[in-house]
């Protein structure tokens, strides 16, 4: 199925949910409001002319404070079409909620932990939303673009500045 | 130097809790703490396990103590200074891994068909050859794991061989920086491709005696065979790629699949596991398959080395960095490419803005990261000693899970 019918197949079936598409990125991305993904994904899966079974990759991306977005990316791809879709959801980055798909693709789950973890987009749904590769008690969410490492972590010295490490080094 | 760190056992408990709470188990359960510590667990993984009487009921994966930031650090230095950090991902394989992210960066450049061919076939050839590598860890240690020592001596001595040839190519025995983004640190070195026929030569009667010594072996089918039996659809619907897919019964290779490089023009054959000695998906089919895989590389391999050899000989003119971009500058993309992994599907997800050499954001979409994500779901009901035998048979590098 090519993305010209794809796209048309999600708009026949919930009219106003792809609000664009970018045919510059690779592969070629559908965006999706963020309200409605987990019904097109649904659908996508479900879909036998689709069948998108397996979730490659799932990002969040944030777009920083003066953009005031963050963005949620699902690499799609069906294995026994050969065929890729990216769907992307723009969210507002002061309250990036977004539904949980991880009972469409359980591989979801440990993914959106991750995205929950390192950027803050928080999944709505999600069985176990906990943090995954930082410690429960760290402050903030590395990847956005606004953030600052704390100053102590249980006593230890989270950063130094450059000069206080050639003083300190061995 | 004042101590900074003063021990409180609360720590432990706020930083990484237990899923379960002790105090509220049923009679009889028990929650046992297997690592991080611990060598069955191949790295710095701790798993939280429910156990009643012999027989696990749950398994909680706790990652993260080897997180070094990976996409942090490649958000802030441009492409060609991120490739190092790949290496540091999966540390057994790198040269996979650079192979990834190395083309990549070329396909987002649009520079790809200009990577002359000498160029790909000595990176199908490094990359084959740590293949090896990584799948004789894995062979080596999952019999280590359940009891049988001298696979494990055997192949750790002819590990050693090929991280001696990938030295002298690169100059690194594991973190290799060889592949770069539009060519080869430098060409391979003079008579490489003789010492690596010879040593092709000295392999292939090695690797039967594995296979008769360990694959073929009464005690390790008994004990392997019909556990941790993992069905496709449960495998597809997991994310799990890779020999764990394949052995799962699906052909699934994107070596064949998109065939990148120059996949297409060799010849070899992907295994896939059928139950021979048990369910198909089982912890010995997946073993079989990495075995099988080692066969099909050094096939690979051989056919690289004929034709560095005869269409695309070493000549005075040739300049491995001839498509080396001065300025590693994509247009503003979304792009994601994958690769195949001795371990499963590598993928990186680039997005950047057009203005700068370095990524907007790079992450790493890790193939042991999703391989591991099943490991409870097909270790549920089983006997304890069964799960360091499933544990092993995943074959996740800690490097790559927790990047």
């Amino acid at each position: 199925m090519t993305f010209e019918e794809i796209k048309s197949l999600v708009e026949k079936e919930f009219p106003g949910a792809v609000t664009g598409e970018d045919l510059n990125a690779t592969p070629n991305a559908l965006l999706v409001d963020a309200g409605k993904v987990r019904e097109v994904c649904e659908l996508l899966h479900a879909d036998e002319s689709t069948y998108f079974d397996s979730l490659s990759c799932l990002t969040g991306i944030d777009n920083g404070p003066e953009a005031g977005t963050m963005e949620v990316a699902y690499n799609l791809y069906s294995i026994p079409f050969d065929g890729h879709l990216s769907i992307r959801c723009v969210l507002d980055r002061t309250n990036p909620e977004i539904a949980s798909v991880c009972d469409i693709w359980r591989t979801a789950n440990w993914h959106e932990r991750e995205a929950y973890d390192l950027v803050g987009i928080i999944f709505v749904g999600h069985p176990d939303l906990r943090r995954i590769l930082l410690p429960k008690d760290w402050e903030g969410h590395p990847l956005q673009k606004d953030y600052s490492e704390q100053e102590k972590y249980h006593g230890i010295t989270v950063v130094y500045d450059r000069e206080d490490n050639n003083k300190q080094s061995f | 130097m004042e101590i900074q760190y003063k021990y409180n056992p609360k720590h432990f408990e706020n930083s990484e809790p237990t899923l379960y709470d002790p105090e509220k188990l049923e009679s009889g359960e028990m929650l046992i703490n297997v690592g991080p510590q611990h060598p069955s667990t191949h790295g710095v993984l701790r798993l939280e396990v429910i156990t009643d009487g012999e027989i696990v009921k749950d398994v909680v994966p706790h990652l993260g103590y080897l997180h070094r930031c990976f996409e942090k650090h490649t958000e802030s230095v441009p492409f060609n200074q991120g490739l190092p950090y790949v290496d540091r991902m999966d540390y057994v394989a790198a040269m996979n891994s650079e192979h990834a992210f190395a083309m990549g960066v070329e396909r987002m450049l649009g520079i790809e068909d200009k990577i002359p061919k000498r160029v790909e076939y000595i990176r199908v050839l490094v990359a084959e050859l740590n293949r090896l590598a990584s799948h004789f860890i894995a062979i080596g240690t999952y019999g280590l794991d359940i009891g049988a020592f001298t696979p494990f001596l055997w192949m750790m001595r002819d590990r050693e061989h090929i991280q001696r040839l990938l030295e002298w190519v690169s100059g690194a025995r594991m973190l290799y920086n060889y592949i770069w983004v539009g060519g080869l640190f430098y060409d391979l070195p003079v008579g490489f491709e003789e010492r690596c026929k010879e040593f092709i030569a000295y392999l292939k009667p090695k690797l039967e005696d594995v296979e008769n010594l360990l694959i073929s072996n009464k005690i390790f089918i008994d004990r392997t065979a019909n556990v941790g039996v993992l069905t496709s659809d449960l495998a597809i619907n997991y994310g799990v790629t890779g020999p764990m897919l394949r052995a799962s019964g699906l052909k699934f290779d994107l070596r064949r699949v998109d065939g990148y490089s120059v996949y297409p023009e060799l010849e070899f054959d992907v295994p896939v596991g059928t139950g021979a000695v048990g369910a198909t998906g089982d912890c010995w089919d997946r073993t079989w398959v990495r075995m099988m895989e080692c066969k099909e590389s050094v096939r690979i391999i051989e056919q690289c080395l004929t034709q560095l050899t005869t269409n695309h000989k070493r000549t005075r003119e040739f300049d491995p960095r001839e498509a080396v971009p001065k300025k590693i500058r994509p247009k503003a993309q979304d792009f994601y490419v994958r690769a195949e992994n001795p371990k499963g599907e590598l993928g990186f997800y680039f997005r950047t803005d057009g203005r700068s050499d370095i990524p907007v954001r790079c992450k790493a979409r890790s193939c042991c990261f999703s391989n591991l994500s099943v490991l409870p779901e097909i270790s549920r009901g089983v006997m304890i000693a069964d799960l360091i035998a499933i544990v092993g048979s995943v074959d996740f590098v800690l490097g790559e899970v927790d990047r």
